[in-house]
């Protein structure tokens, strides 16, 4: 059976090979043919020498979860042998370098093996070792170009843009990539019955993970102050701020228009934030669940101070260090209310990088104009991927909110300044920026303190401004992006999520009405939630909660915000650190529904 | 309370700067801290040497952790936004601060628990960054706030008020911040307001962190026989460098003073600074001397005070970070954001 433009394959090799290169490569290629494709990096915390592994997902349909099992997979790590064999489907293949005889462990007899000498080949054709093990790997890329047919004017085009600047790489890999490309053709049947055929899907999207995008929504969002302290997942998200600044940022005189800050810690990184807010300039920073917990102390100053401040959380397994290079929703109750004492923070939940595009943007709008921190909480699949999204677009006319932040001459007209007044009554008061106007002076304090920004120790002073904050906050739930509803005609059912759970989600309800079940949907988007929210929980009789944690946070934050019975949310969880799939999905929906039955 | 504020009625013959401020114009909220506590004594001469160079208050900023050093940011301009953050962590807000507006004069008020123990890290990182700001440690060598621990500078063998003899080394604020490549550093004692003043005045000149260690005796827990940081063991054992005089950039005096005598230190606004040598012939560019002279007065159990180090001209936080002239918290959207055909063109390398 020939599965055209749907199937799933697995590149196993050594961290630090530069299979990245030839990964991407294959990955860019199939996009330019006009077919959806995903990829996924599943990668050890470690420079050189662990197992890591590259998932390429074709999909007509364009589904872009992971797929648990593969048509195809290159296996050039004996180390990973045992597990690597273990995941292809029955009656797939499997490549491997035959420079050596087939390994004993890569025995199964519904699969086809395709024994390619790659070693061998590139030994004969290239000098030095390290070309040796890189051109290895575009050799399978080669291979793999023939076995699935992969357009190989596209690939030349490919090398001759990234090469433009040095022809004898361009050479090298050229070479190397017909090395494996005419091996294949001679030995097997080219192409498979998995197979490549041109489309037309991707000409309005692009390729792009979420911390590049996240990245671009601080530039255009005119984020000027970045503080950061490096961990994996988030690094990449300022690493790319950067090189965008450098590019749009500069001054003709080589000056810059923005600070980027490396600090000795999330702690400092976080303060810098706080005080850069403080002082007027829109100031973010990114970082892992680690992070934010160092950042604890400084959160709540933020929150009872009123200070805007945007925290990105590229979520990562936890607890404690835990698996840095794997994926998990584990910090959505440690965001939702983080620090000591009574804190509530606005939260959003972008699914994707496009999502985390806007959210970027939107984050500082909310920041500015609840003059409170924000959390962007995306996850590593969502950040370290290559999505297929469609292209990023920018109004012109957008006007960043600055918020409530009076200006000289407005402060000229006031009688009295009070920082912390409901003047309003929508429980945002007046702020004004240092260096401007000696009536708008007054003391940020993470002490007690009344309307009137004063000190206090009295009760009754001090619960009136800790109660208009949270009616301020409470207030955003309507300001976040609202949640994403699909409804399905006859559902009694519920299902809800967030995040990037979206992708497994999305299929696995696909899959499920094509066996008769209906099932409403929602996404929430952002925090504190919406009444919507509340209202989809009871219209329906039971809601499947899908999330990627242990303790079913985003359920516990649904019955603590929507006070909904807990015998009406199930539970779906997948928090092994890979990202979901759809028959996480389906197998926790079939498993209440057994259940009942 | 801290809230109280004083009649801003002033005395007509009271003696008003180049701006037309009197000094009271400079004062804050009344303090609230302990009667005879050294670090009023540190307002009043902040007070002092903010009216000395006609700031506007407006145009400052300070900044503090958490502590009774902290406290004293609302006791002094009024005028001047107030942040008072958390415990050690003030030198990353200023550092935010400063990145987004460098126009602002920073002024951050510590203690020697938030400088040389929680907050020891950001301490360092902000001097490395050369953060322009005048940071002020005001150290007693005791917990305050929470009734009278050791701090980090308590000096081994002080004795707290129980009786208990302090084991450990002090950490020495001035010898950490040479180290770390500061470029102002200095030491002073909270009773000796005339050569505070001019070494404040200095520091707020000063274009990078200047650093200034004040002994400021704690009246309530720290002022007892056997004690390193009593007024009287300070009295005893301070050994001031010689007289600091400071002359401001717009003020044309010319100090006269014999060859030999005197070091001239040009700063970085063209403001100068005098520093009358006493006993030995000190140089404060040498960072070599400025370590072994404290060295050596630590091992007598003495403190010396004056501008131990200067660096003028190098380069600052902003310099370093080679920012645009104009703060990045006022520049305008078109400055920071590059339109939408930029963003077409991200697109297309994206495909």
């Amino acid at each position: 059976m020939a599965h055209t433009n749907e199937f799933a394959f697995k590149i196993a090799t050594a961290n630090g090979t530069g299979s990245a290169s030839a990964n991407g490569l294959i990955m860019q290629a199939i996009f330019r043919m006009g077919i959806p494709v995903t990829g996924k990096n599943v990668f050890p915390s470690n420079i050189q020498g662990l197992p890591t592994w590259y998932e390429i997902r074709v999909d007509k349909r364009g589904y872009t979860a992971r797929t648990p099992n593969f048509d195809l997979m290159v296996a050039l790590n004996p180390a990973t042998y045992e597990k690597d064999i273990q995941e292809v489907r029955s009656g797939g293949w499997l490549l491997y370098d035959s420079t050596w005889p087939l390994d004993t462990r890569l025995t199964r007899p519904d699969v086809t093996y395709l024994g390619i000498p790659l070693a061998e080949m590139c030994n004969a054709t290239f000098k030095g070792p390290r070309e040796r093990i890189l051109m290895k790997n575009i050799a399978y890329a080669g291979a793999l170009a023939a076995l699935v047919g992969i357009d190989t004017g596209i690939i030349r085009t490919l090398l001759t843009e990234k090469y433009s600047r040095k022809p004898a790489l361009m050479d090298s890999n050229q070479q190397a990539v017909d090395l494996g490309y005419q091996y294949a053709k001679r030995h097997f049947d080219c192409p498979l019955p998995i197979r490549l055929e041109p489309m037309d899907k991707t000409k309005d999207a692009i390729l792009i993970d979420g911390n590049t995008a996240a990245a671009l929504g601080c530039l255009y969002a005119g984020a000027t102050v970045g503080a950061w302290y490096p961990i994996t997942p988030a690094t990449s998200l300022m690493e790319a701020f950067k090189s965008f600044c450098l590019k749009y940022r500069r001054d003709a005189t080589k000056r810059n228009r923005f600070a980027i800050l490396q600090a000795e810690d999330e702690i400092a990184a976080v303060g810098m934030v706080i005080g850069a807010s403080w002082a007027g300039a829109r100031a973010f920073t990114s970082t892992a669940g680690p992070g934010i917990s160092l950042m604890g102390e400084f959160i709540g100053l933020a929150y009872y101070g009123e200070v805007p401040a945007v925290i990105f959380d590229v979520q990562r397994a936890g607890p404690s260090t835990g698996m840095p290079t794997r994926t998990q929703q584990g910090d959505l109750m440690l965001c939702a209310y983080a620090s000591h004492g009574d804190t509530r923070h606005i939260c959003l939940y972008p699914a994707d990088p496009r999502e985390a595009f806007e959210a970027a943007a939107a984050a500082f709008d909310l920041a500015e104009r609840f003059q409170t921190p924000v959390f962007v909480l995306t996850d590593l699949d969502i950040g370290m991927n290559d999505w297929m999204v469609p292209k990023l677009t920018w109004d012109d006319s957008y006007r960043p909110d600055r918020g409530k932040v009076l200006s000289p001459a407005e402060l000229d007209e006031v009688k009295s300044f009070s920082r912390y007044l409901d003047v309003d009554g929508d429980g945002i008061p007046y702020r004004t920026l240092p260096g401007v106007h000696a009536k708008g002076a007054y003391f940020t304090r993470g002490s007690g303190h009344n309307r009137y920004g004063a000190y206090t120790e009295d009760g009754d002073e001090y619960v009136d401004v800790l109660d208009r904050i949270d009616r301020k906050i409470q207030r955003a739930a309507r300001a976040v992006p609202p949640p994403i509803v699909k409804t399905a005609p006859g559902a009694t059912l519920g299902l809800l999520t967030v995040g990037g759970c979206q992708a497994a989600c999305a299929e696995a309800l696909d899959l499920l009405a094509r066996e008769g079940i209906a099932i409403d949907y929602m996404r929430v988007r952002g925090f504190p939630f919406v009444d919507d929210v509340r209202t989809f929980l009871e219209s329906h009789e039971v809601t499947f909660v899908v999330e990627q944690n242990r303790d079913a946070q985003l359920r516990s934050l649904l019955l603590l915000e929507t006070g909904i019975d807990p015998a009406r949310l199930e539970s779906v969880r997948y928090y092994a650190g890979f990202p979901m799939s759809a028959h996480h999905v389906i197998a926790g929906v079939k498993a209440r529904l057994e259940k009942a039955a | 309370m801290t809230y109280i504020t004083k009649p801003p009625v002033h005395h007509p013959a009271l003696q008003k700067n180049a701006i037309g401020l009197t000094r009271r114009d400079y004062e804050g909220s009344i303090t609230t801290l302990c009667a005879g506590c050294g670090h009023d004594s540190i307002t009043a001469a902040i007070i002092q040497a903010f009216w000395e160079l006609s700031i506007a208050p407006h145009k400052v900023a300070k900044l503090s952790g958490i502590g009774c050093s902290s406290k004293t940011p609302a006791y002094f301009l009024r005028e001047a936004h107030g942040f008072n953050g958390v415990h050690g962590r003030m030198p990353a807000l200023v550092t935010g601060a400063n990145a987004a507006n460098g126009d602002i004069i920073y002024i951050g008020i510590s203690g020697d628990g938030d400088s040389l123990s929680i907050g020891l890290g950001q301490l360092c990182h902000a001097i490395r960054r050369n953060v322009n700001v005048l940071y002020v440690l005001e150290n007693n060598g005791v917990y305050g706030l929470t009734k009278g621990q050791f701090s980090a500078s308590a000096d081994p063998g002080s004795l707290s008020k129980k009786g208990e003899a302090n084991t450990m080394d002090a950490i020495d604020g001035c010898l950490l911040a040479l180290t770390l490549g500061a470029t102002f550093v200095a030491r002073s004692f909270s009773g000796d307001k005339g050569q505070l003043v001019p070494i404040l005045k200095a520091g707020l000149a000063h274009k990078g962190f200047a650093f200034v260690d004040v002994i400021s005796p704690c009246v309530t827990f720290n002022d007892h026989e056997g004690s390193t940081k009593s007024y009287a063991y300070a009295k005893d054992h301070d050994e001031p460098l010689g007289e600091v005089s400071f002359v401001p950039f717009f003020e044309d005096i010319a100090v006269e003073y014999e060859p030999g005598t005197t070091t001239a230190v040009q700063m970085h606004d063209g403001s100068k600074l005098y520093l009358k040598k006493v006993a030995e012939d000190y140089d404060p560019t040498d960072k070599l001397a400025a370590s072994r002279l404290l060295h050596e007065t630590a091992r007598r159990g003495e403190f010396a005070t004056g501008v131990l180090y200067i660096e003028p001209d190098k380069d600052d936080f902003l310099s370093l970070l080679n920012v645009v002239d104009e703060p990045l918290a006022s520049l305008p959207l078109e400055r920071v954001r590059p339109g939408r055909e930029a963003l077409d063109e991200i697109m297309e390398s994206l495909r």
